[in-house]
């Protein structure tokens, strides 16, 4: 049969099975079988028709795979919810409990499908499976990064694009409900479908984030390191493809109504809203588990698997960025998994740990989630300033400024994001008594973040500078992230956070930190690898385009939506009076969204189209120290071919003589960056 | 030299096994790590809602379970040391009584615990947070005691079919770190639930 022919045949099959199965479903939830609303049917039919396309196109695909497997633990735990629903005495068909159930056994069922379990189910009965080396046989090179994989650079590329394709979906609801707020009254959104959006923006957004974070780690640490894979290849398999059910159920949230908490999911209004919820937290209880388990992966192979001579203060400044976000993923996360299991508890339960009538209080919730919450943009921005530090030497030819400094600075953020938690309920009513030394805690956070500032001015001080795009994003890091830096003192002061509270102030102050700690870093480290990534370069003009929409957009709009929030904004708020004068502010604030939009778009661009037709790179076209570029580009399967020796420091650009690896017999002095021709 | 680079790139350098037995044990000492502080989490929430007080619980009934899941625990150690003398048949007694008593342990809180404490997830008003406190904190601690009586379960069978031996005994000594962390959960919450604080609220 030719492919073609499979491949429709197999969306059609697809797609009557998934309107099958779900008017089955239906039916024996003792429901008439066909909706009023017949858009979940159709959502499930093309959805179901894609995975068949896809198992046309190979049966042996793992994401089809994990994705009928999915639909399958679905079925399986909606049947028998009904069963123990009927053999309890209770009416047999919940929707919410039933559908509660069933997201529990769901991503149970995608990794069973994807083959993420199967070798420790086979080590059960004690069958040795040997390590994976290299793409399936008979299979073409595309194929493996489908479907369950152990090299580390696969799946650092998994969750670079996975990271990519959710920034995508928040940033497409950021830019529709940006459309909605041109213009006071409701446009085109209903209030409830808004609260959906900006929820959903909010925590795809993390999701994204925290996928691209997991992306730069697991592809760089071990080829920084020296290690030949990380510590663990299946549980980093595993932790990756757990994240995968997990924005699918978050996204699926949508067809249940949405939810309109926002992306904090505070109780109790979480308790009382919509059931869409539920998909929401338990979604990002199971990717807690990726945080948890990829960080203790990362911090054994940080600790395990250094070449030789790589002592802890020789690492790459990036590996130690790793190191101290893992150590706030691994313990941290507990918190938001428990805080959010406690709602789903208390929803379907009837617990009342957040319910004032039964005994319960709603701070609690505040105080669990917070003691994640907090930490957590820590993990998101520890790694991207890691990234700032581990390049600007590069770029500026010299060597980092008071690298111990650095080294230590994300160890005490890391230490010190566990103690402010509190500063996001200083309207919440906790007692005086709390504010004050949370007021102080936070303070405190500005001393190692200016050690960062202050080292990236004292790098980059009468530095040989070179701009291209990575150079570029790098800068535009450290200058958004200061915008994000200087509106933080006004938020952790108690007078000024009263009035300041819940305000576009606050959504001014975190889009810059999010900004100037991940995206532009994430970027700047997407162009810088690319190169090491692929063997091709990217298009150097498209990349300044890139550069220009972005950082002029985020400028305008961080800073109109710091204004917007002095004037009155309240964020979360679908709608404003006209008579706040302010629709002009949310006219910038929406052109400057699509600008950052655009730009994006083009830089992705950039980079899918460079994957393929961009020119072929030099082997280290920067001029860097670091191992990874002494190698062939893209980088062998296992690395290395021999181990490598450290002999010096990672970031003397610019003395004279000096090597950081040894590599093959040979020191790896600094070599002159081979900047492609413009 | 084209063949060598050919073997390279299919064959990983090796990692000794006592590297990665180093390796594993550190994987193993971050996962108890994180996992304390969920029952951390659990344990903050019962002082935030429930203060210095308790509800009244039938105290032989936990002191009985306590000293049951106490009492596993030594025959866990003892199982494990069994193997790494190579004494397969204490292995198999005692690792078979260790998950006897965790099953006891799980019949003493979900069976009788659950069924008889005077909260529950019915009670009404203002002692409805003892009842589900109590269910939280027994039910997630009898989950990991569950999933430790599988791990064991799996261990069993693989000593059975003879897997284990003095030599490579590591399965089981992550078997048997897990159980002993599960018990030293209880050591928290006993008393959280049982001893500390003034009893009050409904009686049996």
């Amino acid at each position: 049969m030719p492919t073609w022919l499979r491949i429709v045949l197999g969306f059609l099959i697809g797609a009557v099975l998934g309107a099958a199965v779900f008017v089955g479903v239906r039916a024996v939830g003792g429901l008439p079988p066909l909706a009023d609303d017949l858009r979940p049917l159709y959502a499930m039919a093309v959805f179901s028709g894609l995975v068949g396309l896809m198992l046309g196109i190979d049966r042996q695909l793992g994401l089809p795979r994990g994705l009928v497997g999915m639909a399958t633990g679905f079925v399986v735990g909606i049947l028998a919810t009904v069963g123990i629903r009927s053999l309890m005495g209770l009416t047999p068909w919940d929707t919410e409990s039933v559908w509660v159930v069933a997201s529990f056994v769901a991503p149970i069922g995608f990794l069973l499908g994807v083959g993420a379990l199967s070798d420790w189910l086979r080590w059960i009965v004690g069958i040795h499976t040997p390590d994976q080396h290299g793409p399936p046989p008979g299979k073409p090179g595309w194929f493996r990064y489908f479907g369950f994989d152990q090299n580390h650079k696969v799946i650092g590329i998994q969750y670079t694009v996975t990271g990519i394709l959710l920034m995508g979906i928040a940033g497409t609801l950021a830019m529709i409900f940006r459309t909605e707020l041109l213009a006071p009254g409701m446009q085109f959104l209903k209030p409830d479908t808004f609260n959906t959006f900006i929820s959903m923006h909010g925590i795809v957004m993390i999701a994204s984030i925290l996928l691209g974070v997991g992306g730069m780690a697991n592809y760089l640490v071990p080829l920084m390191l020296g290690a030949n894979d990380m510590a663990f290849p299946r549980l980093n398999g595993f932790a990756f493809w757990i994240t995968v059910p997990s924005a699918i159920l978050i996204i699926m949230a949508i067809f249940f109504g949405g939810w309109d908490t926002g992306w904090t999911g505070y109780a109790p209004l979480s308790v009382r809203t919509f059931m869409g919820v539920n998909f929401f937290m338990i979604g990002m209880f199971f990717f807690g588990f990726s945080s948890i388990l990829g960080s203790a992966n990362l911090i054994v192979t940080t600790l395990k698997m250094r070449a030789p001579g790589m002592t802890l203060f020789r690492m790459p400044i990036f590996v130690w960025a790793v190191l101290a976000t893992s150590f706030i993923q691994l313990t941290a996360t507990q918190f938001i998994g428990l805080s959010f299991l406690m709602v789903v508890l208390e929803r379907n339960l009837g617990m009342g740990f957040f319910n004032t009538a039964l005994g319960g209080d709603p701070l609690l919730f505040q105080h669990l989630f917070w003691f994640y919450s907090h930490p957590a943009v820590y993990i998101f921005i520890l790694p991207g300033l890691g990234i700032v530090s581990e390049l600007l030497p590069v770029f500026s030819r010299k060597p980092l400024f008071g690298y111990r400094w650095i080294a230590l600075s994300s160890m005490a953020i890391a230490l010190l994001g566990f103690m402010v938690w509190a500063h996001h309920m200083f309207t919440a009513g906790i007692p005086n008594a709390l504010r004050l030394p949370f007021m102080y805690t936070t303070m405190l956070v500005a001393v190692p973040t200016g050690v960062k500032f202050f080292s990236w001015l004292g790098t980059v001080w009468r530095g040989k500078l070179f701009f291209p795009t990575p150079m570029l994003f790098v800068l535009a890091s450290i200058a958004v992230f200061l915008i994000g830096g200087l509106t933080g003192p006004p938020l952790a002061t108690v007078p000024t956070d009263l009035h300041l509270h819940d305000s576009y102030f606050v959504v001014g102050h975190f889009h810059a930190t999010m900004f100037g700690g991940f995206v532009f870093p994430f970027f700047a480290a997407l162009y810088y690898w690319f190169p090491k990534i692929t063997g091709r370069m990217y298009n150097e003009r498209l990349g300044q385009i890139h550069f220009a929409l972005q950082t002029t957009g985020f400028y305008i709009m961080s800073l109109t939506m710091a204004r917007t929030g002095l004037l009155g904004m309240r964020r979360r708020i679908a709608d404003y009076d006209p008579a706040m004068n302010i629709q002009n502010l949310h006219i910038i604030m929406t052109l400057a969204g699509f600008a950052i939009f655009i730009g994006v778009l083009i830089g992705v661009y950039n980079l899918v189209v460079s994957a393929r037709r961009g020119e072929v790179a030099v082997m280290n076209p920067w001029g860097s120290r670091s191992p990874e570029w002494q190698i062939p580009s893209p980088v062998p399967e296992h690395n290395y071919e021999e181990p490598f020796e450290v002999v010096g420091n990672p970031y003397d650009y610019g003395l004279p003589g000096t090597a950081y690896v040894r590599m093959n017999g040979h020191e790896k002095t600094t070599a002159p960056a081979a900047l492609p021709a413009h | 030299m084209a063949t060598e680079t050919l073997a390279h790139e299919h064959h990983a350098p090796a990692i000794s096994p006592a590297r990665r037995f180093a390796m594993n044990r550190m994987g193993l000492w971050l996962f108890i790590l994180s996992d304390a502080f969920f029952f951390a989490g659990i344990f903050v929430s019962r002082f935030y809602l429930w203060g210095a007080t308790r509800p009244h619980l039938d105290q032989v009934l936990g002191m009985t379970v306590t000293i049951v899941l106490l009492v596993s625990s030594y025959f866990m150690y003892r199982a494990e040391m069994a193997i790494r003398h190579d004494d397969r048949g204490d292995y198999l007694r005692s690792i078979l009584i260790t998950i006897l008593l965790g099953v006891a342990f799980m019949g003493g809180v979900v069976g009788f615990e659950w069924r008889t404490s005077p909260v529950n997830l019915r009670t009404e008003g203002e002692f409805a947070v003892y009842g589900a406190i109590l269910f939280f904190m027994t039910g997630m601690h009898a989950f990991h005691v569950l999933t430790g009586v599988i791990l064991l379960a799996i261990l069993a069978y693989r000593g059975y079919k003879g897997h284990f031996s003095s030599r490579n005994y590591w399965a089981v000594q992550a078997g048997a770190i897990y159980w002993h962390f599960v018990d030293v959960v209880w050591v928290f919450f006993y008393p959280a639930l049982y001893l500390m604080g003034t009893a009050v609220g409904p009686t049996h």
